[in-house]
């Protein structure tokens, strides 16, 4: 068959080229198989001597010593994260002869729970029997005392020192702060052994994580002599380990007491921070819970009841509440009708109570029956006048209304150096888009002109475009760590704030306009009396959206329906004209933002302000009074 | 039917399987010997863990029944699946790079009821795929047929690697290599690529990892961290040498059972091998391999057409990689990278994905020209 004859010739060829290559392949792989047996002669019968000696030797084990981890201070010193002497059991299993029978005469003397006994059993599976095992953390002196007494009937189990983290403060900054825990195989297998050595917990939230690097340190290690059972015998060598750096925060802790105690228990969140340079100086999320238990491992009831609260306390609000951003937005949306050259300061438009997109019948209303009449920019703001806004954001369109937000930092994570921070919701076509696969369409530009509808802001958020605009429009990320103090012996170190982003005002009469609106909605507007008996101007606003929307058609007063249906908020800053702080604040249940939100960000002013300027005075006295001596 | 006649089948069937046996007897009895020779020194490094052997020889068993289902899969069948079976794990390993289960490394695929890494089932689906492409082009390759192939190999390794899982990545390119220079790559062409390679190990070094970086460096001077990668290189080097000619015995090496020696069940095994077994052991060890490696082609050379010959070929020769990096790991000569010591090592992804391998070859083996013909 010729048509058969070439494939079966070519078959025959590649099988013979096989073959070739075959042969070579293992000729090379028995010359490289008997070099890696060169080699293992090399060590084993050259080197033997060597390395026998070595081996014998080898009772010399390295050890790590873990550095001590960081501290953590707020702006002036007062200690967030400290490292506290503790005692623990630890169980050395080789030489216990009934695990189970020891462990149940122990729990007779030092309790000892179910949740203690499932990590000994899991620490012990990595271990070697001669290894000890940690049983019971954090000792009282009384459970040290009764064991120390009994120590005798229970060879292999010995109380150990050890560092352990604690946070003084205790819920209060557990949102802030964060917490450590015990490495996890998750944290294994993203650490470098190495560096890790000896090291038993590592940050797990907040600053505690963000800056885990900084907060860790060198470890150390020392060369222990050990005998044929592995008991040290002497220690040879030692490097000493190298501590974490201290960090101070720009939190101020006497504020975020303050404010915390202001919210008396309801939910929400507040968050103060320096438009100067985006220090953050307060956040509170109320309700907090303890991070101390989670430290050493919380138990799995205390977790579980945790996790079930209805006010949802491990829920970290500052950073993941979602909160609809309502009349808040107010001031941001008529600085945008200025930017755009839409309006005019002085512009007035007609409040009948109710607004119309021409050719529409739906009408949007007013929170005032009949209207306001005719409002320019500031009284809109200060009476909270909708109509204004919903003009201003028609005439707009949503993808300029986007853009300009955009520069203030909504829709997108701020930045900020802590973990795990939501982007809330920034209405855009492209956005509803993805979300819906629907079109934008126009009444959902003007309900967005008043805060509502989709937008959804985080309160790190909104303080922090609160911050940019009090700061005439130059944005700051906001930031947590204010100085750094890398040995014990040197001073705290100034962190430079990363640099300003760019302008989102271009004139300074558009603020100016605004910032008259928003102090009148201080003196006489929607939160008047809040600056009664304080001594400088506040600028502020009020916001309260509809936690759901209305099903009928009357009329309701906001301040007379059920609390339950608002949330509440409000923005303030001063002082009005050369503003230190910017507050946000807001709560998740509430008459109005003037009524229940508003009284929090005093009280929050009355504790920061004063005292702040004061010690601005006093530096600038002492600054002045060398000059002049000098001269 | 009555007993008698069932048993008279039973016998007519054994001698049936006795005379043509679908399986390699020289192979599988080799198989099994270093199998149980894995387990004797797992048990003895595990420190007398029997639950740690039993969780092994559970993986054995699965990789096991494995083999002897691939055997009964004629080399035809896998042919005509191959394109679709390379084009599945490539996928799943796109899947593993944009949302694999953390462990810092993105290599883990979560199914729920098991865990495994699509890495694993390149090792096969490569020298598969490689193997196909080759049997439909005119051999030797050429240039272009090579740039195809290169490409083939490329993609996935540079996916596994990015990983990072170097050792996998290294073990998927090799067994895709071999079935280029078995099928015939002319030894000019075979020059050229080395030195080209050779040019560009300076631009590698330039996109690996800091901790393979560190690891390279470690090996020029193992010293200089005492806590690190050093640390594993001078006490495996200690545990191997200290073994000297004859070994110090099974249980009896200190280097190990004192826990000098890190991850002595995995990666180092062969360290704890080399420690208890000698200079002696450490050679019957190697012949080992080197019979299994040699009879594998054995089995590669008989194979009925080029497809069957090249994968053959490519998986026995691959065999060879991993004994050579950890051995060359173990005695300081190589890196450490993570390749296991084939059946010796402790874990499961490798053992089963080395037994599947030998499976299609025993199935090869089945359907070899002899029978063909």
């Amino acid at each position: 068959m010729p048509s058969a004859f070439r494939p079966l010739k070519e078959q025959r060829y590649e099988a013979a080229l096989f073959r070739r290559r075959a042969l070579a392949g293992m000729a090379l792989i028995v010359v490289c198989l008997a070099a890696l047996g060169v080699r293992f002669a090399y060590l084993q019968v050259e080197r033997h001597e060597e390395f026998s000696a070595r081996s014998e030797a080898n009772r010399v084990l390295t050890r790590p010593l873990p550095p001590a981890r960081g501290l953590i201070y707020d702006r002036n010193g007062v200690l967030l994260a400290e490292n506290i002497a503790a005692f623990r059991l630890e169980v050395t299993p080789e030489q216990v002869r009934n695990l189970p029978d020891m462990l149940a005469a122990l729990g007779k003397i030092v309790p000892i729970s179910d949740d203690d006994i499932a990590r000994f059993n899991a620490l012990r599976k990595g271990k070697r029997s001669y290894q000890s095992v940690p049983l019971r953390m954090k000792l009282s002196e009384e459970e040290i005392a009764r064991f120390s007494i009994n120590r005798w009937a229970f060879p292999g189990v010995e109380v150990v020192p050890y560092l352990t983290r604690s946070y003084p403060h205790g819920a209060e900054f557990a949102h802030t702060v964060g917490y450590v825990g015990r490495i996890d195989s998750d944290d294994l297998a993203k650490l470098d052994k190495g560096d890790y050595a000896g090291t038993t917990h590592i940050g797990k939230t907040g600053i505690e994580r963000y800056y885990e690097d900084r907060l860790h340190g060198t470890p150390g290690y020392e060369q222990v002599e050990v005998n044929a059972d592995h008991r040290p015998l002497r220690v040879l060598d030692r490097v000493a380990p190298t501590p974490g750096e201290n960090l101070y925060l720009s939190i101020d802790a006497n504020l975020q007491k303050a404010a915390e105690a202001a919210f008396g228990g309801r939910a929400g969140a507040a968050v103060a921070i320096d438009p100067r340079n985006g220090e953050v100086l307060a956040m509170v999320s109320v309700p907090s819970f303890d991070p101390n238990p989670f430290v050493n491992g919380i138990s799995s009831a205390d977790y579980a009841a945790l996790l079930a609260a209805p006010d949802k306390p491990l829920l970290n609000r500052l950073l993941r509440g979602h909160y609809a951003p309502g009349s808040t937005m107010k001031p941001f949306v008529g600085l945008a009708g200025l930017e755009y050259g839409l309006r005019k300061p002085q512009d007035t438009v007609l409040s009948t109570g109710e607004f119309f997109i021409p050719g529409q019948s739906r009408g949007y209303r007013d929170d005032k029956r009949g209207g306001h009449g005719r409002v320019d920019l500031a009284q809109a703001i200060a009476q909270s006048v909708n109509t204004y806004f919903y003009s201003v954001a028609l005439d707009m369109g949503i993808d300029r209304f986007t853009a300009f937000m955009r520069t203030f930092g909504f829709g997108a994570p701020t930045g900020i150096d802590l973990v795990g921070e939501g982007s809330g919701v920034l209405p855009s076509r492209d956005w509803k888009r993805a979300r819906f696969n629907q079109a934008w369409y126009p009444g959902e530009t003007v309900i967005a002109g008043i805060g509502q509808g989709y937008w959804v802001v985080t309160p790190l958020q909104l303080a922090s475009a609160t911050a940019t605009l009090a700061n005439r429009g130059v944005p700051y990320t906001p930031r947590l760590l204010r100085a750094v103090q890398a040995r014990l012996d040197s001073k705290p170190e100034t962190v430079p704030p990363p640099p300003a982003r760019p302008p989102a005002i271009h004139r300074p009469g558009d603020w100016q306009a605004v910032e008259q609106g928003m102090v009148e909605v201080v003196k006489s507007g929607t939160a008047r009396g809040l600056d009664k008996d304080f001594p400088y101007v506040i600028a502020g606003k009020t916001g309260t959206a509809e936690r759901y929307s209305r099903t009928d058609n009357t009329w309701t007063d906001i301040a007379t329906s059920a609390i339950e249906r608002h949330q509440v908020l409000f923005i303030a800053f001063a002082p009005a004209e050369a503003p230190r702080i910017a507050i946000a604040v807001a709560l998740e249940a509430g008459r109005s933002g003037g009524r229940d939100a508003a009284p929090i960000a005093r009280t929050m002013l009355d504790a920061w302000l004063p005292g702040d300027l004061a010690a601005q005075a006093r530096e600038a006295q002492a600054g002045a009074a060398p000059a002049e001596a000098a001269r | 039917m009555m007993l008698d006649e069932r048993f008279a089948l039973l016998r007519h069937r054994l001698r049936g399987l006795w005379r043509r046996p679908r399986m390699d007897l020289p192979l599988l009895g080799a198989l099994l010997l270093l199998m149980c020779v894995g387990l004797a020194t797992q048990y003895s490094a595990s420190d007398l863990d029997r639950g740690q052997v039993v969780a092994q020889g559970l993986r054995f068993l699965l990789g096991g029944a494995l083999l002897v289902g691939l055997s009964r899969v004629p080399p035809l069948t896998l042919r005509n699946w191959t394109p679709w079976l390379y084009a599945a794990s490539v996928l799943l390993l796109l899947v593993v790079a944009v949302l694999g289960e953390g462990r810092g490394a993105h290599r883990w695929l979560d199914l729920r009821v098991v865990r495994f890494q699509p890495s694993e089932l390149l090792k096969l689906t490569m020298p598969m795929m490689v193997a196909w492409y080759l049997n439909g082009r005119p051999l030797p390759p050429s240039w272009s047929t090579l740039g195809v192939v290169g490409a083939l190999i490329a993609v996935p390794a540079v996916l596994v690697a990015k990983q990072p899982d170097l050792g996998t990545a290294l073990l998927i390119a090799a067994s895709g290599a071999f079935g280029v220079f078995l099928a015939g790559l002319s030894w000019w062409r075979i020059g050229a690529l080395v030195g080209a390679f050779v040019a560009a190990v300076p631009v590698a070094w330039h996109f690996l990892h800091d901790y393979q970086r560190n690891r390279v460096l470690t090996l020029l001077n193992p010293e200089a961290d005492p806590l690190g990668n050093g640390w594993h290189i001078i006490q495996s080097k200690i545990a191997v040498g200290s073994g000297g000619l004859w070994g110090k015995g099974w249980h009896h090496g200190t280097q190990s059972r004192l826990e000098f020696l890190p991850e002595h069940t995995t990666d180092f095994i062969f360290s704890v091998f080399a420690e208890e077994w000698g200079l002696i052991g450490v050679l019957l060890l190697l012949a080992l391999y080197v019979f299994i490696i040699g009879r594998c082609l054995w089995i590669a050379a008989e194979a009925k057409d080029t497809y069957a010959r090249l994968l053959a070929g490519a998986i026995s020769m691959s065999l060879f990689v991993y004994v050579m990096v950890n051995g060359g790991m173990i005695t300081g000569m190589l890196p450490v990278v993570g390749v296991p010591l084939p059946l010796m090592s402790y874990g499961g992804t490798s053992a089963v994905s080395l037994l599947a391998g030998f499976g299609v070859l025993m199935s090869i083996h089945a359907h070899r020209k002899a029978i063909a013909g």
